[in-house]
C-alpha cells in the first residue's frame, strides 16, 4: 500500500475555498455546453476545474444533472466531489422553473450560500399536460420559495431571450451567471470561452449578452400584455357596426361583474352567427338576471358559459375559422414564412354525425336514427382528408362551408344544442331558491362538454354524470362544495375513474 | 455514426510523454489502452460506457496505425469471449460494455476465461451503471468479479487514478495469469480533469503477427480434468500471485496520519466523496490532506487481509465505506478481523444505509455519526450541539412533477404506440412484452403499454409462456437493438420453433439508439468498416418466419393500428412478426439538418414542414396528446376570459414528423391541426401560381369580411 502524509489541522469546513455550481437541465438543453464553457473559463483563468454529468437515458428529455467545482490551482490539485451534495452549493443554475423547484426539493438551495440563476419559463412535464382539464403545476408556488430558499435568486425567462436571438439557453444563462459575479471572473473571460467553443459563437454571444442584461437589470418588459388586441369596435360595414354599437349599449345595463364577461361574450357569439343571435345571448342573459341578485355569480357565470353553449364547434365554424385572412397572417408570422411560399394543409375527419347534423333538424333527426342510413353515409364520407387550404380546391371547399351560416340555425345541431342548453340552465335555474350557490356550479359544469366526436360525447356523458350525482344531493347544505368537486374529478382523467370514485362517495351517503 | 462525435478529441490520443491531457474520464481511459499497448479493443455500448465505444470507433484510424484491431462486438458475451485472444498469446487486450447487465450477458465467456487464465492482459472495462441516472437494475458488477475470481479495480476517480489502473491492470493481469475488470462509476466516465501522457506503444505481439504463428494447449481448454486444475491454480498461485502484486505496487492507498485511533476503509470510486464529508467537517484540506486515516482500496477484490490488519493495528473503530448491496467487502473485513481475533469495532451498513447510492448527504451523515462514536472531540462544536434557525423551506414535493426520460420530439417510435393505443381502445388490453430500448418509454405515461422487462434482446422471448395463443394473442416489442444483440436467436428463433402464435413488434430506428445511435447490422449509413443494410426481415424469413409485415414509414398511424390488428386476428399460425421501420429523429436530424440548411443557401428547392393548432378550434380536452407525449406539443393558457382550460400548443422545435396529424384522423380527434410547410427557393412557376392563388383566396376572403363583422386584430 501506498502511504501518504498527513497535514496540519484545519478550521471548521474546509471547502470555502472550492466554488460548487451544479446545473439542472432537461434533455436537449444544451447543459453540456453550458458546462464546458464554465469548465474552460475556469482552466483559462488559473483555476483548477472538474465537471460531472449523469449522461444516460435521463438525457432523453427528463431531467439531468451537471456539477463543476473550481478552485485556485496554486498549491496543487484539489479533491473535488463528483456530484453536489444537499446545502454544499454555491451557485445553483437551473434551464427550466421546475427543475428550480426540483433543485429546492433536493436542498440544492439554501439560504445560507446559494445563489439561485433560473429560467422561468415552462417546459410542461407530460404528467401535466394529459390531464383533461388545467393540470399545469403552480409556478408562483415555486418563485415563492424560491425567494426563501435561496440567498439570492436571478429569475427571468431566459429561453425566451436567447431564442430571441437565435440561440439556445445555455447561452443566456451563462450570461446570466456572469452578471450574478458569483464566479471570480471578468465578463470579458465569459465570453472568451463561448469564442473557444467556435461553433455559432455570433449568436451564442447575442443571447450572452441579452441574458447578462436581464440578470443584472431585470428582463425587458415583455412587450406588455397589450390591453384589448382586439378592439371591442368590429371592422365591418357601416350598418352592421352601428347595429353592434346599438346592441352594446345593453351591455351597460348590466351589473359591470356580469358585463365583463358577458362582452367578450357577446362578441364571441356574434362571431360566431350574427348580430340577432348575440340579441338572443343578451335576452338568455336577461332571464337569468331576473332571478340573480348581488354579487350576480349566477350571471357572470352563465354569461362566460352560455357563450362557449352557443358557439359551438360544429363544421361551418370550424371552416369558417380556417379560412379566414387572420389566421394565414398568424400562420405565416408563427412559421416565420411572412414573404415565403407555404402550403397549409389541414387533417379534417368527418363522420356521419357530422354531415347529419348539417342537414334541417327534421330529416337530420331521422336519418340520425336509422343506423344503415348512416353507414351508408359513413361509407361515403367517413375518411381522414388532408385539405390544403392554400390551394383553390381545398380553400373553396371550406369556405363554401363556412359560409353555411344562414343554413346554421335549422340544422339538426343546433337543434341538439339549443336542447341541452335549455335543460342545462332549466335545471341550473331550478336550484336557485332552494341552493343559489348549487346553481352557480351547475352552470360552471359546462366546461365538461368539449372536443370533437368521441371526446365530445365522453364530455357530454360526463356532464350528465354530474349534473346526475348532484341531484343525489340536492338537498345537503354542502352540495355546491360537493359539485364544484365532482366537475373538478371529472376533468382530471379521460376514462372518468376520479370522477367514478367521487360519485361513489356521494352514493355511500347520499 | 454515432449521436455524438470524438473526432475532435481523437488527436488528444496522439499526446506523447510529458504532454498534459485535458478531458473526459472516458477519453483518458482509451489513451491508458493505448500506453500500455494494447494489441486489440471491443465492447459493446451502453451507459456510462457508451462514449467510450464512440471514442474507440472514432479513433478506429489510429488504432490501425498502432497495429490495434477493434472490434464492435454483438454484444457483450461476444466482447468478453474475444478476450480468449490473451489466453494463449501474450498479446493485451481490453473489452468494455456497461456493469451489471454486461457482465450478466458476457458471464458464460467470462467464468470460461478465468477459469483457462490469460498469458496476455485481459481487461473488463465495466460501467458501473448504479444511483442516480442508471436505467437498469440497480445491482452490482461485484460478486461477478468474486464468483469467477477475476480481480477487480476501482480506483480513486481522477484521470491520474484512472489512468493509473488501466496501466496497473494490464501488469496485475500478467503477473497473476487472471482478467482483470476495471469499475468506472457513472460520473467517473464522464468527470474531467488532466493527466501527464506517456507515449502510445504498439502492441509487443499484435493479433496479426499471433495468426500468422498460432498457439495451442490444451491445459487451457475448460475440460476435466483441466478444470480442476485451473480451480487450484486459481487460489494457489494466480491468487498469491495477485495480492504479491498489489501489495508490491502499492495499488491500495494509505492517506492521513498512521497513528490514529480510528480510520476510514473507502472504495476508491468513493474516495472524493468521502473526503469532502470530511472536508464538509473540518477534517479534511481541499487537496485532501486528511486527519482521518484513510485505506483506499483501489482493488477491492481480491481483498488483502494482512494490508487491511496492518491499517487496524492500533485502531479502535473502523468505518467500511461500501456503496451498494450485499455489502462483501464489510463481511469479508469483518471475517479477517473475526479470524484475527481483534477487538477492532466494524461500522458500515448501519450507519450507511443498506441500499441506494451515497450521496453527499448520506455520506456526511454517516462520516458524523462514525466520528460521534469514534472520535466525538475531532467533531466542530457546531456539529457536536447544533443549534441552527434554518428558514422552513416550503415543502415543493406536491407541486414539481417529476419527469422522466420520454420519446424525443418527432420519435418514429411515438406512432407505433399510439397506434397500440388504439387498437387497445378497440380490442381491449392485451398481454404485452417490453424489451430493452427508447421504446421501454411507452411503458410509462402517457402510453403505459408493457408491464415487464427481462432483459435486451429478450422481450418475445418473456412471451414464452404464452406462446401457445388463447382468445387473445400476446404481443412482444423490441428494438433493432435487441434484435441483433441476441434477440435473433433468442427470441425469434424461440417463437419459431416453438410454433409461437403470438405477435411481436420490432421498432427499426436504423441504430442502436437508446444507447448513443451507434451502427447494428441493418442500420441504413454507409459505414466503411462494418457491414450494415442487412434487412431485419431477411432475417427473420431465414429463420422460417412467414408472417412478416414490413412497414416503412411508423408515422402512417392507421396503416400502423390495421397493421398491428390484422397481427392480432389474422388466422395464420405461427410467429406474426411486423417491423416498423422509421429513422431515428434524433439521428436523422443531426444528419439531415446541416444538408437543409446547405441546400437553402444554395437557392436549392427546400420544403420544411411544422406544425401548428388553431387555439379556436381547440377546446382544451388534451386527448392528442394522451396519444402523444410529445415535448413539442405542449399547452397555452390563452388570454381569453371565456376559456377555463388550456389549448394544445406546437412551439418552435416541432420537426413537422406527421404524428399530430395522423394521430388527430387515426383517432378522429379533433380538426384542430393543421401542418404548414414552408417552401424555401420555391421555382418560379410556383410562385407565379401561388400567386395567382391567393389573389383570388384574398378577394374572397374579403369579400367576406365586408359582409360581416370581424375583430382579431391582423
Amino acid at each position: 500500500m501506498t502511504v501518504h502524509p498527513s497535514f496540519d489541522p484545519l478550521p471548521a469546513d474546509a471547502t470555502q475555498g472550492i466554488i460548487k455550481l451544479a446545473l439542472l437541465a432537461v434533455g436537449g438543453q444544451g447543459g453540456g455546453v453550458l458546462t464546458g464553457w464554465i469548465e474552460d473559463l475556469a482552466r483559462a483563468n488559473g483555476y483548477a476545474a472538474q465537471a460531472t454529468s449523469v449522461a444516460g437515458v435521463a438525457q432523453r428529455t427528463g431531467a439531468t444533472v451537471y456539477y463543476v467545482e473550481m478552485a485556485p490551482a496554486t498549491h496543487g490539485t484539489p479533491i473535488f466531489s463528483l456530484m453536489p451534495a444537499a446545502g454544499d452549493v454555491d451557485i445553483m443554475v437551473t434551464a427550466e422553473l421546475m427543475e428550480a423547484g426540483r433543485a429546492i426539493i433536493r436542498g440544492f438551495v439554501t439560504p445560507d450560500r446559494t445563489t439561485l440563476i433560473t429560467s422561468t419559463h415552462r417546459m410542461l412535464a407530460v404528467s401535466e399536460k394529459t390531464v383533461p382539464g388545467d393540470g399545469i403545476a403552480d409556478a408562483t408556488e415555486v418563485l415563492a420559495a424560491a425567494d426563501i430558499a435561496a440567498r439570492r435568486v436571478i429569475a427571468a425567462d431566459f429561453d425566451a431571450l436567447a431564442l430571441a436571438q437565435g440561440s439556445v439557453i445555455s447561452a443566456s444563462l451563462f450570461g446570466a451567471l456572469a452578471a450574478s459575479e458569483t464566479l471570480p471572473f471578468p465578463r470579458e473571460a465569459f465570453e472568451a470561452a463561448i469564442a473557444k467553443g467556435g461553433k455559432g459563437v455570433e449568436p451564442s454571444l447575442k443571447a450572452f449578452a441579452a441574458g447578462y442584461e436581464a440578470a443584472r437589470n431585470g428582463a425587458p418588459k415583455a412587450a406588455a400584455t397589450q390591453p384589448a388586441t382586439r378592439s371591442d369596435v368590429p371592422k365591418g360595414p357601416a350598418k352592421l357596426v352601428a347595429a353592434w354599437v346599438t346592441l352594446t349599449t345593453r351591455l351597460d345595463h348590466l351589473p359591470p361583474q356580469v358585463a365583463e364577461l358577458a362582452r367578450p361574450g357577446l362578441r364571441k357569439v356574434v362571431d360566431f352567427q350574427d348580430l340577432a343571435y348575440g340579441r338572443a345571448y343578451l335576452d338568455r342573459l336577461d332571464r337569468i338576471l331576473t332571478k340573480d341578485r348581488a354579487p350576480f355569480d349566477l350571471t357572470r357565470e352563465a354569461a362566460k358559459h352560455i357563450a362557449n353553449a352557443m358557439a359551438y364547434d360544429d363544421i361551418i365554424r370550424v371552416a369558417d375559422e380556417k379560412t379566414r385572412a387572420a389566421r394565414m397572417t398568424r400562420i405565416a408570422g408563427e412559421m416565420g414564412a411572412q414573404d415565403k411560399l407555404m402550403h397549409v394543409t389541414e387533417f379534417l375527419h368527418p363522420r356521419a354525425e357530422e354531415v347529419v347534423s348539417l342537414l334541417p333538424a327534421r330529416i337530420g333527426a331521422k336519418w340520425a336514427a336509422n343506423p344503415g342510413r348512416m353507414a351508408l353515409i359513413d361509407r361515403l364520407f367517413n375518411k381522414g382528408r388532408r385539405v390544403r387550404t392554400d390551394s383553390l380546391r381545398g380553400f373553396l371547399m371550406l369556405h363554401v362551408l363556412g359560409g353555411l351560416k344562414g343554413w346554421r340555425l335549422k340544422s339538426l345541431r343546433h337543434a341538439t344544442e339549443t336542447a341541452h342548453m335549455d335543460r342545462w340552465l332549466a335545471t341550473a335555474l331550478g336550484y336557485v331558491p332552494q341552493n343559489y350557490d348549487l346553481a352557480v356550479e351547475v352552470i360552471r359544469c359546462r366546461r365538461l362538454v368539449k372536443g370533437y366526436s368521441d371526446t365530445h360525447a365522453r364530455g357530454l356523458s360526463k356532464f350528465d354524470k354530474v349534473l346526475a350525482a348532484i341531484d343525489l344531493i340536492r338537498d345537503r347544505e354542502d352540495a355546491a362544495d360537493w359539485a364544484g368537486r365532482l366537475r373538478e374529478a371529472a376533468l382530471k382523467d379521460e376514462e372518468g375513474k376520479a370522477l367514478d370514485g367521487a360519485i361513489t362517495t356521494i352514493r355511500s351517503f347520499a | 455514426m454515432a449521436e455524438r462525435s470524438f473526432k475532435a478529441q481523437v488527436e488528444d490520443l496522439k499526446l506523447g510523454a510529458g504532454e498534459t491531457f485535458t478531458g473526459e474520464g472516458i477519453l483518458a481511459i482509451t489513451k491508458a489502452l493505448l500506453e500500455s499497448g494494447v494489441g486489440y479493443v471491443g465492447g459493446y455500448q451502453g451507459a456510462p460506457i457508451s462514449h467510450l465505444m464512440d471514442v474507440l470507433a472514432d479513433a478506429e484510424d489510429l488504432l490501425t496505425d498502432l497495429g490495434v484491431r477493434y472490434e464492435a462486438n454483438a454484444n457483450e458475451a461476444a466482447a468478453a469471449a474475444m478476450l480468449a485472444a490473451s489466453v494463449h498469446y501474450p498479446i493485451r487486450g481490453a473489452v468494455t460494455f456497461k456493469g451489471p447487465v454486461g457482465v450478466n450477458v458476457a458471464s458464460d465467456a467470462l467464468a470460461n476465461l478465468s477459469s483457462s487464465g490469460v498469458t496476455g492482459g485481459a481487461l473488463v472495462i465495466v460501467g458501473e451503471d448504479y444511483g442516480e441516472g442508471s436505467s437498469i437494475m440497480q445491482e452490482r458488477t461485484h460478486p461477478f468479479a468474486m464468483k469467477a475470481q477475476m480481480w477487480l479495480l476501482d480506483p480513486r476517480p481522477n484521470l491520474p487514478s484512472i489512468v493509473k489502473a488501466v496501466s496497473d491492470g494490464f501488469d496485475l493481469s500478467e503477473a497473476s495469469n487472471t482478467p482483470v475488470m476495471l469499475m468506472v462509476r457513472i460520473r467517473s466516465c464522464h468527470v474531467t480533469g488532466q493527466f501527464t501522457a506517456r507515449d502510445n506503444q504498439r502492441p509487443k505481439l499484435t493479433v496479426k503477427d499471433a495468426l500468422s504463428n498460432p498457439r495451442s494447449d490444451f491445459n487451457r481448454v475448460v475440460l476435466p480434468p483441466m478444470s480442476y486444475a485451473h480451480e487450484q491454480d486459481k487460489v494457489k498461485n494466480r491468487w498469491p500471485a495477485a495480492e504479491a502484486f498489489i501489495r508490491a505496487k502499492g495499488m491500495n492507498e494509505v492517506f492521513g496520519p498512521i497513528d490514529a485511533p480510528f480510520g476510514i476503509v473507502v472504495q476508491g470510486g468513493m474516495y472524493n466523496g468521502l473526503i469532502r464529508a470530511l472536508q464538509r467537517l473540518g477534517l479534511a484540506d481541499i487537496y485532501g490532506g486528511t486527519q482521518v486515516p484513510i485505506y483506499v482500496l483501489n482493488v477491492t477484490y481480491p481483498l488483502i487481509s494482512s494490508e487491511f490488519l496492518d491499517f487496524c493495528q492500533g485502531k479502535d473503530h473502523v468505518l467500511v465505506v461500501e456503496e451498494g448491496q450485499p455489502e462483501f467487502i464489510e463481511t469479508q473485513l469483518g471475517s479477517f478481523l473475526y479470524r484475527a481475533e481483534s477487538r477492532v469495532k466494524l461500522h458500515g451498513k448501519g450507519l450507511f444505509p443498506m441500499a441506494g447510492e451515497y450521496t453527499g448527504a448520506v455520506m456526511l451523515n454517516a462520516v458524523e455519526g462514525f466520528l460521534k462514536q469514534a472520535a466525538p472531540h475531532m467533531l466542530p462544536a457546531a456539529i457536536r450541539a447544533p443549534n441552527v434557525d434554518r428558514p422552513a423551506i416550503p415543502d415543493l414535493t406536491k407541486t414539481v412533477p417529476i419527469r422522466p426520460p420520454g420519446f424525443c420530439t418527432g420519435c418514429p417510435e411515438r406512432p407505433i404506440f399510439a397506434a397500440m393505443k388504439l387498437v387497445e381502445k378497440e380490442l381491449g388490453k392485451h398481454q404485452i412484452a417490453a424489451d430493452i430500448g427508447c421504446h421501454l418509454f411507452a411503458s410509462l405515461p402517457p402510453f403505459e403499454i408493457g408491464g415487464a422487462t427481462m432483459g435486451y434482446g429478450l422481450g418475445p422471448a418473456a412471451n414464452g409462456a404464452f406462446d401457445g395463443g388463447g382468445e387473445k394473442r400476446p404481443i412482444a416489442i423490441i428494438g433493432d437493438g435487441g434484435f441483433w444483440h441476441n434477440g435473433l436467436s433468442s427470441s425469434f428463433t424461440n417463437m419459431a420453433f416453438n410454433k409461437s402464435d403470438g405477435v411481436a413488434i420490432i421498432v427499426d430506428n436504423y441504430y442502436s439508439a437508446a444507447t448513443g445511435g451507434q451502427d447494428i447490422m441493418s442500420s441504413r449509413a454507409d459505414n466503411g468498416t462494418k457491414a450494415t443494410k442487412n434487412p431485419i426481415s431477411k432475417a427473420l424469413r431465414g429463420i422460417g418466419i412467414t408472417w412478416v409485415r414490413q412497414i416503412d414509414r411508423t408515422y402512417d398511424v392507421a396503416k400502423m393500428r390495421d397493421t398491428i390488428r390484422e397481427a392480432l386476428k389474422t388466422p395464420t399460425k405461427g410467429p406474426k412478426v411486423i417491423v416498423a421501420s422509421s429513422e431515428c429523429m434524433l439521428n436523422k436530424q443531426r444528419r439531415q439538418k446541416p444538408l437543409t440548411q446547405q441546400a437553402i443557401k444554395e437557392g436549392r428547392r427546400v420544403e420544411a414542414p411544422r406544425f401548428g393548432v388553431d387555439e379556436a378550434i381547440c377546446t382544451g380536452d388534451h386527448a392528442c396528446i394522451r396519444l402523444s407525449g410529445c415535448p413539442s406539443l405542449s399547452l397555452k393558457r390563452l388570454d381569453d376570459p371565456l376559456r377555463d382550460d388550456p389549448v394544445a400548443s406546437i412551439d418552435q422545435s416541432c420537426v413537422g414528423c406527421g404524428n399530430c396529424g395522423e394521430v388527430a384522423d387515426a383517432a378522429i380527434l379533433c380538426p384542430s391541426f393543421y401542418r404548414a410547410d414552408v417552401i424555401h427557393n420555391p421555382t418560379k412557376w410556383e410562385r407565379t401560381f401561388a400567386r395567382f392563388r391567393s389573389c383570388i383566396i384574398r378577394w374572397l376572403q374579403s369579400r367576406r369580411e365586408a359582409r360581416r363583422l370581424t375583430w382579431r386584430a391582423e
